[in-house]
């Protein structure tokens, strides 16, 4: 067979069929309209909501045409009244420090586990992987507590954004896949590097991370993501409002502020992850698939 | 996690053996010269992450549900008495049946919806990609936002987005989140609204891995469309639907987010899950023994219930 075509459980002749084309068809627009209705829709009507006044908003909640005018003063308000604007930074400080401690500690890790393989390496592994059996919740407690007091030396984390990042970074699930990506990477490039002298560290640089670029992705993206939504561990470690990440502070100043303009807020927060989605969609699909193979 | 550290071989220290082996425990010179330092540093990261942010917290979780913690006096040891106090606290069987609920809830609404999406979407062309993009938008909004939106859609007025879609069939206005019999299944709609997109996704790259000979053999077998669906394809993908079934329940039984973002537990404690128990015990009363014996307890169900599910899986396949 010369030519290679991807088929599914319906066959290319099944198609030819009127009867399995009409069956397809319409159950291809029903889901397309209940997608577009169900995932589009809150997000259409999120933008709607911002630009519109609150009585607006609750004379004609469905009222997708806009009578009047845009009330993009909605907008300004979130932005300097409820400062939407700082806690937006806040939450791009935590996603970037939470993606280099991530990718650091990933990286480091699983080059050891898996290129350098010390005696003790297998310990290592095995300490690793326990933690992905154990729930969370276990941990959640006693971690608020070392963030207060670091056993050892006291620090106090607390209202610091190194409470956010280091905790993320102790990703069992991480470390694990970079592990098994750089097992995949033949020895004998080592071997070759090595006998033309060069040392561990040129190794990683020149051989192994530009090598590992899909699964820096991978994890770049899985990192980004959860950072981002995360809520309860910034709500508990960062109780300094400055300080706070969005998806902390907007549950607390809501309230206080008009419909319209918690609309807006809310709109503006979620205009930058899906405009980035949008663009990066590729990417963000193909890691949240190869996650979900690496878990099965 | 203490057995697996104090159990470490003493490295290097083996028996004399009759075979000679090189000289592997050499002088600490030969030992630096191999790179044993490098080998050091470079797990430091690694190390001290862990170390600090998830194996000793676990230790302590452990030990702390044995003691008394008030951050002024050293921990005090208490035996099982934390237990006993979670387990007589007359909210607990509420906070364990609202979470079953949710769990229950959650696993039939949330779990079939994605499997036939993306059964379905396997056998598009062309148009994958925009039923992807739409179906995984609501994954990509922070929980909170999501939750903070649907809270108007939930609103008990009649100008309530879902009230008025009932009121044009005459129905409602329902109270939603504040009522006792609604407030679980709304928040299971939305939970499930909000992740059902991450599932397909996986199922999807799942099913790209389905090996098309069988659908030839099973075509030339006589077998029409839905049966190589439901022969073919979903025994191929079993082993992906077993392990997300397994992790949407570990996952929505601590589910915190969503209930208390939206009622923080009310109306009377008709959304109590475990996880806010946990959060009052800890960040409110300041009773850490409390809360983490109850973390404890749910860690522990929840890998009962994990064994339990492996050995009945194994059996069916």
């Amino acid at each position: 067979m010369s030519r290679t075509y991807e088929r599914g459980a319906i066959s290319p002749a099944d198609r030819k069929s009127p009867r399995v084309r009409f069956w397809l068809g319409l159950t291809q627009a029903l889901i397309l309209a209940g997608l577009l209705v169900a995932c589009l829709g809150p997000l259409l009507w999120l933008f709607k909501a911002a630009l519109s006044s609150s009585q607006e908003i609750i004379a004609d909640p469905f009222g997708m045409l806009f009578d009047g005018e845009f009330e993009f003063g909605n907008l300004a308000r979130a932005w300097t009244d409820v400062r939407v604007g700082d806690y937006l930074l806040n939450t791009a400080w935590v996603v970037l420090g939470s993606w280099a401690a991530t990718l650091i500690t990933c990286v480091t890790g699983a080059y050891v586990l898996s290129v350098l393989r010390p005696r003790w390496g297998g310990l290592l592994s095995a300490a690793v992987l326990a933690t992905l059996f154990i729930p969370n919740i276990v941990s959640l407690v006693p971690l608020y507590l070392t963030v207060l007091e670091l056993p050892g030396p006291g620090w106090r984390l607390l209202d610091t954004y190194w409470a956010v990042w280091l905790p993320h970074a102790a990703s069992a699930f991480l470390v694990l896949i970079v592990k098994r990506f750089f097992d995949q990477i033949p020895p004998e490039l080592y071997e070759a590097a090595r006998i033309d002298g060069a040392g561990p560290v040129r190794v990683l640089f020149s051989i192994v991370l530009p090598m590992s670029r899909p699964i820096l992705g991978v994890v770049s993206l899985l990192t980004i993501v959860a950072s981002w939504k995360d809520y309860l561990w910034p709500l508990l470690v960062l109780p300094d409002p400055d300080k706070q990440p969005i998806s902390v502070a907007l549950p607390k100043v809501a309230d206080s502020f008009p419909l319209d303009v918690q609309m807006a807020a809310l709109f503006i927060a979620v205009v930058i992850p899906v405009g980035l989605f949008l663009v990066f969609q590729r990417q963000f699909l193909d890691s949240a698939g190869s996650a979900g193979a690496l878990k099965g | 996690m203490t057995a697996t550290v104090s159990a470490a071989p003493p490295a290097g220290a083996a028996a004399p053996r009759a075979r000679p082996r090189p000289p592997r425990r050499g002088t600490l010179r030969t030992w630096v010269a191999r790179g044993g330092l490098t080998k050091i540093a470079f797990a430091l990261p690694l190390v001290f992450v862990f170390g600090y942010f998830a194996w000793w917290p676990i230790i302590d979780g452990v030990a702390m549900s044995m003691q008394r913690t008030n951050l002024v006096d050293p921990p005090e040891f208490v035996g099982w008495s934390n237990f006993s106090y979670v387990l007589s606290d007359p909210l607990l069987p509420k906070a364990i049946g609202n979470t079953l609920l949710f769990a229950v809830l959650a696993l039939l609404i949330g779990f079939p919806a994605p499997l036939l999406l993306a059964t379905f979407m396997a056998e598009l062309r062309g148009t994958r990609r925009l039923y992807s993009v739409l179906a995984y938008l609501p994954v990509i909004i922070p929980p909170v936002v999501a939750v903070l939106l649907w809270k108007f859609f939930y609103s008990p007025e009649p100008t309530g987005l879902f009230n008025t879609v009932l009121g044009w069939f005459g129905a409602g206005p329902f109270g939603w989140l504040n009522s006792a019999g609604t407030v679980l299944p709304a928040i299971v709609v939305e939970a499930t609204w909000a992740y059902f997109g991450s599932t397909t996704i996986i199922y999807l790259a799942a099913l790209t891995a389905v090996r098309r000979e069988l659908y030839e053999a099973a075509e030339i077998d006589g077998a029409g469309i839905l049966r190589r669906t439901w022969h073919v394809t979903l025994p191929q993908i079993r082993g992906v639907v077993l392990v997300m079934a397994l992790l949407q329940i570990i996952n929505t039984m601590q589910v915190f987010t969503e209930p208390f973002v939206f009622t923080g537990g009310g109306p009377n404690n008709a959304s109590t899950t475990i996880l806010l128990m946990i959060y009052d015990y800890a960040f409110i009363e300041g009773d850490y023994g409390a809360a983490t014996a109850l973390s404890v307890l749910l860690a522990l169900f929840l890998g009962v219930v994990s064994a339990v599910y492996f050995a009945a899986t194994r059996r069916l396949s």
